[in-house]
């Protein structure tokens, strides 16, 4: 399997309502390691075992939520084949020159039916995690910091149209569905999963009738001991959890649902399974949703629908 | 010292210290009559209007608290802490949005 076209989730964008109140979070509870801060007074974060220099983005704002999510793609041709690919398609999209978020290269940035700004670039800085290239340790005192996630996963995010947004990442940019939550009716999807990879999500869709919402950005832990470990730490800080420790029955992945100071949700996640692009979708019908939400507790948490940044 | 904060809607009391926001105060007991979200002020699904008493309160989003309700006490619960006995009444009430099958696409 050779990965062309769009690589992974590259970078989140989110907004807090006291930056320094954040910046403690992100980087003593969460453990990200802080790579930078910008003249607008943005802050830079990588996860540990991440190479190039951000991932996650934090600025304040008098409100919460997500900015933009951003995909690295595989080069310079690849993303400017997929703008014209996207224009052809009939979406209007948008050159943010290089420099303009730090260190990273000249970004595509057009706007989903579901409200959510999305990115695509080629280029961000590689400055390594911390290891040697040649002859490395398996993990240096990075990961021993906070929660210390791997890195940034994937995203869920609520919004409109979810069928068009569909269609955009899978006939455009190279995605398939792996699994979805049919609505009430059998004959739409209220939930979609999307991989560019080997993953069992990369992006994720929910339908909801306000535009541009945040269900939760995640961030990878290596192993099941990982996300009990975050959990104590969250306990530790008083960081408010919302679901688990527990199991998705939708992609199987071991998750702690939470929310940063501002009430943005975020989850730290690991497991699932490999799927490839020929496997057909998974699919769940909506009154079994509350399994594909918590295969142990078999529970619809409200808070999952209805709590949005 | 704790303050008595009344919800008007339901006519329950509880106590609530100064340094914990009124929705705190609430889950700290085990209580329920506020809807509990994010706790962190900014997903807006434990509005509440404070009809009387004092209070102090930290930053919240302006998607679910504008100038106006500001103006009139309309705010978060988890951003509001009690400065003397309180009366509240919910307003936020939380919005079956996704699983009501009638606004699924």
């Amino acid at each position: 399997m050779a990965l062309t076209g769009v690589l992974r989730p590259g970078h989140a964008q989110v907004r807090v309502l006291d930056l320094e109140e954040s910046v403690r979070f992100y980087r003593d509870v969460l453990g990200l390691v802080e790579t930078g801060r910008d003249a607008e007074g943005r802050v830079y974060f990588k996860c540990w075992d991440e190479r190039d220099h951000n991932s996650y983005v934090i600025r304040q704002a008098d409100r919460a939520g997500i900015d933009f999510f951003g995909f690295k793609v595989l080069d310079k041709a690849t993303l400017d084949q997929l703008d014209a690919d996207l224009q052809a398609y009939g979406l209007a999209t948008e050159r943010i020159p290089a420099g303009e978020m730090l260190e990273t290269g000249e970004r595509v940035r057009f706007t989903l039916p579901s409200g959510h700004v999305m990115e695509l670039y080629a280029d961000k800085t590689s400055i390594g995690n911390g290891l040697a290239e040649v002859n490395p340790a398996p993990w240096g005192p990075q990961r021993e910091h906070g929660i210390a996630p791997v890195r940034l996963d994937h995203a869920l995010l609520y919004g409109p149209n979810v069928a068009e947004v569909q269609k955009i990442f899978t006939e455009v940019l190279g995605f398939y569905l792996v699994e979805r939550v049919l609505t009430p009716d059998g004959e739409g999807n209220v939930a979609i999963w999307l991989s560019c990879s080997h993953k069992v999500h990369d992006i994720a869709f929910a339908e909801y009738p306000e535009p541009g919402k945040l269900h939760h950005c995640s961030f990878l832990m290596e192993s099941w001991e990982q996300v009990l470990r975050a959990g104590d730490i969250m306990s530790m800080n008083l960081v408010p959890v919302d679901i688990g420790p527990t199991r998705h029955g939708v992609t199987r992945g071991c998750t702690i649902y939470a929310w940063d100071p501002s009430g943005n949700r975020f989850e730290t996640f690991m497991g699932g399974y490999q799927p490839y692009p020929d496997y057909g979708p998974l699919t769940w019908t909506f009154d079994n949703f509350g399994q594909g939400l918590d295969y142990p507790q078999r529970k619809l948490h409200e808070t999952f629908l209805t709590v949005v940044s | 010292m704790s303050h008595t904060v009344r919800i008007e809607d339901t006519g329950l009391s509880y106590a609530c210290a100064p340094r914990e926001s009124l929705l705190e105060g609430l889950n700290r007991l085990g209580l329920r009559g506020i809807p509990t979200g994010c706790r962190g002020g900014g997903c807006g699904v434990c509005k509440i209007e404070v009809l009387a008493g004092q209070f102090q309160t930290r930053v919240m989003s302006r998607d679910h608290v504008s100038d106006d309700d500001v103006a009139h006490h309309r705010l978060l619960a988890c951003r509001v802490y009690p400065a003397s006995d309180l009366s509240l009444k919910v307003i936020g009430k939380l919005q079956r949005k996704v699983c009501n099958p009638a606004s699924v696409r």
